[in-house]
């Protein structure tokens, strides 16, 4: 009598559950096909299908280069970023400062206060510094903006750590940047490894930020694309997503995979 | 003049307002095995924390065989330290984790893993040296942190309850290993403990410690003869503390309370140093007194007093009794199995009787607790 009042709201429950995830993943999804269609206009269902505008993606001066800066970008901000974020994580944790909290609160802010409004605080400096349109300029609006993710991510290897161990290490006779070293990097690894992965993705797809401080002649992908599809609506648009998808997706599941395999001590 | 291996001269740590340790001082003589002993918060783990150089002073210093290292950083102290919960490095097998402390000193490759070995051998763990440290058991971690603490041949081991998480059996196992190892390198030892047991097991010299004070150092028979104070006599083992106005005169001491004598030997009284008049403390231990029939005439030289039993604790080899005496005190009495003549049960009146030499006189400030 339960079981077969039970089984029809399970059945309910799965179809909702189904329902929310296609609702999440079907306008990423959906590029997919559109990328591989033979049409010559962005349409869903495709008519047919062709790998004729990978070719022309690939052949195209304005995606390619606009594809290196946006590598470039994202590996330069990813460096930076994780090594700006561990530095500030350490000092976060094992500091002891007045105006921590503040400290905190400040460097986390990126990831709370809107884009836009960073944006054209950004813009209205860096046109100050003459950094507009330059790897520089975006670079260190990305760099801000990742940080708190590799703050995060390290923070929370750092916490898993007993204190003792480096107490440990220095009482046998490591300085303190010995015991960095040898003891706290390697088992905080996992956790940076992890942050410059979110911090790469950060910078990868960024197109608010990147829209204000590119130039016709320093573009980053997000940005052609979002260009792209507002004047001429081709395919290779999609096709051009599918490949930054698939990046964002590789880079998502090492990430992932670097997490589980963080040591438990 | 040989330096001691440990001297703590005025040692003091406020953390604010609260005064963490008050002014310790210690000596402590080469090969020595001391434990700090006390209830948490008494200040001994900041005291070695001290030692080791993981919390600075707030003043007072600190000598490490004849050195002045008040103000030297921890990595420079050389003083071999074992944590409750191990700290071993996770990151790194067993023999790295006792290589560590070699390679931190520049030890050649060769000589190293010599070392290690006999280290490992030493612990009697030769055959774990390549395993991660989850893969070995509390007790197994206990040893190869010993065994790194111990490899580079540190002026001082110190050990924070090391034995703390661990359970009783392999507990006092350990206990016996860490002693005879501790010997048979000649280590001196500064060892915290919470538990009086492991103290007088383990100890040449136990400080007792309360409210960031030594209250009483000595051997575990010093504190449990002769304590100096109500806290050590209530710390060290059970006891008995009968209170009363202590009076003298030309017959001797005794205490009074309610009417009820009981009268001092010379020995018990002059270490006393009262004062007639003032209130003091009979403290006396549970094997010491004798429980006999009521009515019975009392045995010359002995102290007495009504009491009824109230419990009666079978412990195996001994029995252990609980008694109300006839001026409102709880007593314990401890006797051997078949030792006494008779076995009592609750609700028997008894005469308690104890030899006028046994027990301690100590104030009663009228403010303890």
């Amino acid at each position: 009598m339960a079981e077969s009042w039970r089984q029809p709201r399970r059945l309910l429950l799965l179809a909702i559950g189904a329902l929310v995830v296609l609702f999440l993943v079907a306008p990423t999804l959906i590029v997919i096909p559109m990328g591989f269609s033979s049409s010559k206009i962005l349409e869903f269902p495709p008519p047919g299908w062709s790998l004729e505008w990978y070719g022309k993606a690939f052949a195209s001066k304005e995606w390619t280069s606009g594809m290196w800066n946006s590598i470039q970008v994202a590996v330069v901000t990813a460096v930076l970023a994780t090594i700006l974020g561990t530095l500030a994580a350490l000092g976060l944790v094992r500091g002891r400062f007045p105006g921590r909290t503040l400290l905190n609160a400040v460097l986390l802010s990126p990831l709370i206060v809107p884009v836009i409004i960073i944006a054209i605080g950004m813009f209205s400096l860096y046109v100050r510094w003459k950094i507009t349109g330059s790897l520089l300029g975006l670079v260190l609006a990305h760099t801000a903006l990742a940080i708190p993710f590799v703050i995060v991510s390290v923070t929370t290897s750092l916490r898993t750590i007993d204190r003792n161990i480096e107490l440990a290490a220095q009482n046998l006779g490591a300085n303190p940047v010995r015991t960095f070293r040898r003891i706290t990097l390697p088992l905080i690894l996992p956790g940076v490894f992890a942050g410059s992965l979110f911090a790469f993705l950060t910078s990868w797809d960024e197109v608010v930020t990147a829209i204000f401080l590119t130039s016709t002649k320093f573009r980053t992908l997000p940005v052609v694309m979002w260009e792209q599809v507002r004047e001429v609506v081709d395919p290779s648009t999609a096709a051009v997503a599918t490949i930054v998808l698939a990046v964002t997706t590789g880079v998502l599941a090492l990430a992932f995979v670097v997490r589980r395999q963080a040591p438990a001590s | 003049m040989t330096a001691s291996a440990l001297g703590l001269r005025g040692l003091t740590k406020h953390f604010g307002d609260v005064v963490a340790v008050d002014g310790i001082d210690l000596e402590v003589q080469p090969g020595e095995f001391v434990t700090l002993l006390g209830p948490s918060g008494s200040g001994k783990t900041t005291t070695l924390r001290m030692i080791a150089g993981f919390t600075t002073q707030t003043s007072g210093t600190i000598e490490v065989g004849g050195l002045d290292m008040s103000h030297v950083p921890p990595y420079k102290r050389d003083v071999g330290m074992v944590f409750q919960n191990y700290a071993l490095f996770p990151h790194m097998t067993a023999a790295q984790n006792i290589a560590f402390p070699l390679e931190m000193r520049h030890i050649g490759r060769d000589e190293a893993r010599r070392q290690v070995a006999e280290a490992l051998g030493l612990v009697r763990l030769e055959q774990h040296g390549g395993r991660y440290p989850r893969q070995l058991s509390g007790g197994q971690q206990q040893r190869i942190a010993l065994a790194r603490a111990i490899v580079f041949g540190p002026r001082l081991l110190l050990m924070d309850e090391p034995l703390g998480a661990l359970d009783k059996k392999l507990r006092e196992a350990l206990q016996l290993e860490i002693l005879h190892i501790s010997r048979r390198i000649g280590a001196t030892v500064i060892y915290v403990t919470h538990d009086q047991e492991e103290a007088l097991v383990m100890s040449d010299r136990i400080a007792i410690f309360n409210r960031g004070r030594i209250e009483q150092i000595g051997s575990g028979e010093d504190l449990y003869e002769r304590p100096a104070s109500l806290f050590v006599a209530d710390f060290i083992g059970e006891s008995n503390v009968l209170r009363g106005t202590f009076q003298r005169d030309a017959t001797g001491g005794r205490v009074v309370r309610d009417g009820v004598e009981w009268h001092l030997s010379e020995g018990v009284m002059d270490r006393a140093e009262l004062a007639g008049g003032t209130e003091a403390a009979l403290v006396i231990r549970p094997e010491r007194m004798r429980i006999l029939e009521r009515g019975q005439p009392t045995p010359g030289g002995l102290n007495g007093v009504a009491a009824t039993v109230n419990d009666v604790l079978y412990l195996g080899p001994i029995r252990k009794y609980g008694l109300t005496t006839a001026v409102g005190q709880k007593v314990v009495v401890r006797e051997q199995a078949g030792s006494s003549g008779r076995d009592w049960a609750s609700g028997d009146e008894v005469w308690l009787a104890w030899d006028r030499e046994a027990g301690v006189l100590l104030a009663d400030p009228p403010t303890s607790s």
